[in-house]
């Protein structure tokens, strides 16, 4: 099996589900219990916040545990403005934003917020230009990607964030799900105070997620209750998952930090796949180095799917939420705006597991199914 | 481009001519124990600075770290670049780029002591200043009288140095410089700053915790611990004393009245913490009191429970409002700790209507029933001495350490 599709969800470590099954069969209590067995869950918790805070360069009450990157994105925007609502109800955001943040930020607007949805060029970023442009008296919060999950684009954060240090009264939130340990982020540098994160991109387990919230930036919570995490996501905490998060950050980060064959892979890639006549590349040249875009205009995405899983390769076509229910990519045809682009497109997406090997196993099969399926859908 | 060292301005120790070495010693040891992690680093001293040779770590990461070094006034980062004209003008733009705030105004002051360079200060401050007014179109100014940046370029035969950016330090004294006090630490909100305020005046000092199981829980002991953890942090390592304190305070429960169990507390609490100053050479005693915040700590209490002893005790907090402190305790990050909901033994033996107004002659009356000395020896005797690391890296939990 060669697993193409980290950036839809990732295998865990072995050793961090070991650590998940050690934490949820023996450190059972509930954190807020007062005996013994709470006080080791709590301080399981504690050092996993402490470690986070850590890693990502944070002070441990900036760090908020949620279910993942769709509850983090909601918490973020929902919360900000919420809480914000006296200051102004503008929102901006980008045209590429993941569903988690389009679909909140197309609920508020249900609410009487105004969003601008700031457009994307060809190489899947915005403008700064364009943002300066859409800023207004009363706008309370941006909403920026870091890398894009489709194509992998990467927005300019930092210039965002240092031009936005002049506006105390804008939130800036980043989704940096699929840029946690692939693509470097200093929070602060860049004037995040609101930053998503989600365990299960990074070798952790589903329903894990951190949210950093920078100190003094307030949010009203989406579910109230025992006031846990600061009362910023009430509900008992699930210790285990976080325990095994933390681990699997730890890892991760790690293989960033020992320059690995990502990269490689991807140049690889790249450089293979546009020798291939028919393929079009919509990853763009600087982006992520784990995600790589293409289309074959003719093909149906869902069709090269089940070809390439016929080779026991697994890749996607779009996000994998949006595959399910659209056959088209937004992002790609609102970079190309090219319809038949936008309805062949194939996302492979690596990790620090993958190897050279697998890529050139995959490249032989594009080329191969590619023959085999142009033949028949003439 | 990389930033090439971080210039370290003492403020008071300047004052303090004869122990100047020794103090310079200690902050020196202090600043290399911050960034003991960062291999490349190097710290090197002259006659009135420190430096910090970065040798490729992150400036920004070794400014965070040594920012807290008590004894510091203010920090500086600085470029090492060559005497190339086009080179200067690169890096005089990368400096101004890198500010922690972008400055409305500005000034450039440039020094020569290499005269044979071919431009003046003059010419340079026109080139540089013209070249920074170039890129940064109409958000910048001159001002030459009051700016909110001064940029700094040092012209000197082997390199020529640019720095400006004055980050400020934490002041005070070098840890330790001081003398020696022992800290009487609750697991509440107050006695972790009340440690910090002291430290930061060069104390070193020595935490002392009165434990009463099983009125207070494991976990409120764990508390302290995890507070001196923090305190630890300034200096690498700090002494906990952890004295028992059950069958005194059962005791008092049943000796004194009960709206004098209070003060009573405080003060055997005080000839303990006393004895233990005086078996580890200590010169006073610190406490997190505040005027007026609780009935220990109105002015009577204070008169009727200082009577056991004539050492000093400092109380860095007596005149500080709550609201105060609780902010410096969240910018010391010990907020976080203070306020997990355990009891320690103050709170689960308050009476429901403690004196307000104790006298002296009524609670040496109630307490002349009693001989309390023998179990005050033995609390000093059984007390549990800990030596509790600063390392960022806590293991003192090996047991769950691979499960991280
Ligand atoms: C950019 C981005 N944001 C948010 C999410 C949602 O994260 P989760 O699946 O943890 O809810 C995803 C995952 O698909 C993503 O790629």
């Amino acid at each position: 099996m060669i697993y193409f599709d980290n950036s839809a969800t990732t295998k865990p470590y072995p050793e961090v589900i070991e650590s998940f099954a050690k934490v949820a069969g023996e450190y059972f209590g509930n954190p807020s219990s007062l005996h013994g067995l709470g006080a080791s869950a709590e301080r399981l918790l504690q050092k996993a916040r402490k470690q986070i805070a850590d890693l990502l360069h944070t002070t441990p009450s900036e760090i908020v545990f949620t279910s993942g990157g769709t509850e983090g994105n909601n918490l973020a925007i929902k919360g900000a403005v919420h809480a914000a609502a006296k200051n102004g109800n503008h929102i901006i955001t980008t045209e590429m934003e993941h569903a988690s943040v389009l679909e909140t930020c197309r609920s508020l607007e249900q609410e009487g917020f105004e969003v601008t949805y700031l457009p994307v060029t060809k190489d899947g970023s915005i403008v700064l230009s364009d943002l300066i442009h859409a800023i207004r008296e009363d706008t309370i919060l941006v909403s920026i990607m870091h890398v894009n999950n489709e194509i992998g684009s990467i927005q300019p954060i930092e210039e965002i964030g240092r031009y936005l240090a002049d506006f105390p009264k804008i939130m800036f939130h980043v989704d940096h799900v699929q840029g946690i340990g692939k693509v470097p982020l200093d929070f602060n540098k860049c004037h995040i105070d609101l930053c998503t994160m989600s365990g299960h991109k990074f070798h952790g387990l589903k329903g894990t997620g951190i949210l950093y919230v920078r100190s003094h930036v307030k949010l009203s919570p989406l579910f109230t209750g025992g006031n846990q995490e600061s009362k910023f996501r009430s509900g008992t905490e699930n210790v285990a998952g976080i325990v095994a998060m933390a681990k699997a950050l730890r890892m991760t980060l790690n293989k960033q930090n020992q320059a690995s064959d990502v990269a490689e892979i991807r140049d690889y890639l790249m450089s293979e796949l546009k020798k291939i006549e028919g393929v079009k590349i919509n990853s763009p040249e600087s982006g992520a180095p784990h995600i790589v875009n293409f289309s074959i205009p003719g093909i149906k995405s869902e069709v090269f799917i089940h070809a390439l899983e016929e080779s026991g390769i697994f890749a996607s076509t779009t996000s994998a939420c949006s595959s399910k229910n659209k056959a088209i990519s937004e992002t790609v045809l609102a970079m190309f705006h090219d319809l038949s682009r936008a309805e062949s497109v194939i996302r492979i997406s690596t990790s620090y597991e993958n190897n050279l090997e697998e890529a050139k196993a995959v490249i032989q099969a594009v080329i191969e199914k590619m023959a085999k399926l142009q033949k028949v859908m003439r | 481009m990389e930033f090439d060292h971080i210039i370290i301005r003492y403020g008071e120790l300047s004052t303090k001519k004869r122990n100047r070495k020794s103090f310079v010693d200690k902050m020196k040891s202090h600043i290399r124990w911050a960034i003991k992690d960062l291999k490349h680093a190097k710290v090197t001293s002259s006659r009135d600075r420190m430096y910090v040779l970065l040798n490729g770590e992150d400036h920004l990461e070794v400014i965070q770290r040594i920012k807290g070094v008590y004894g510091i006034q203010s920090l500086s980062p600085a470029l090492k670049i060559g005497r190339d004209i086009e080179e200067v003008k690169t890096a005089a733009l990368y400096y101004f780029e890198q500010l922690s705030k972008r400055p409305e105004t500005f000034k450039i002051t440039t020094r020569r002591s290499d005269k044979d360079y071919p431009y003046d200060t003059n010419e340079m401050n026109h080139l540089i200043g013209g070249h920074l007014l170039i890129n940064n179109d109409g958000h910048l100014k001159v001002d030459v009288k009051n700016p909110d940046f001064n940029l700094r370029i040092e012209i000197r035969r082997e390199a020529v140095y640019l720095t400006g950016e004055i980050i400020e330090g934490a002041g005070g004294l070098p840890f330790g410089s001081s003398g020696k006090a022992m800290l009487m630490l609750s697991g509440g909100i107050d006695s972790p700053v009340a440690g910090f305020l002291s430290m930061k005046r060069g104390l070193e000092v020595e935490c002392i915790h009165f434990y009463s199981p099983p009125f207070t829980s494991e976990r409120s002991k764990q508390k302290v611990i995890d507070l001196a953890h923090k305190l630890a942090e300034v200096n690498g390592t700090i002494k906990l004393h952890i004295v028992p304190f059950t069958d005194i305070q059962v005791l008092i429960q049943k000796q004194i009245p009960e709206n004098y169990t209070m003060t009573s507390t405080r003060r055997l609490m005080l000839r303990i913490a006393d004895a233990i100053r005086e078996k580890n050479e200590g010169m006073a005693i610190i406490t997190g009191e505040s005027l007026g915040q609780v009935a220990s700590q109105t002015l009577e209490s204070m008169f009727a429970i200082n009577e056991v002893t004539n050492t000093p005790i400092l109380r860095p907090l007596i005149t500080v409002d709550k609201t105060e402190i609780i902010a410096m305790a969240r910018e010391m990050e010990t907020l976080e700790i203070s306020n997990q909901p355990f009891e320690d033994c103050c709170t689960v033996f308050t009476p429901a209507s403690p004196k307000t107004k104790p006298r002296r002659e009524k609670v040496n009356y109630y307490e002349g029933f009693v001989d309390f000395e023998p179990m005050i020896e033995k609390a000093v005797q059984d007390t549990e001495t800990l030596r509790i690391s600063g390392e960022k890296q806590d293991n003192v939990d090996e047991t769950i350490e691979d499960l991280f």
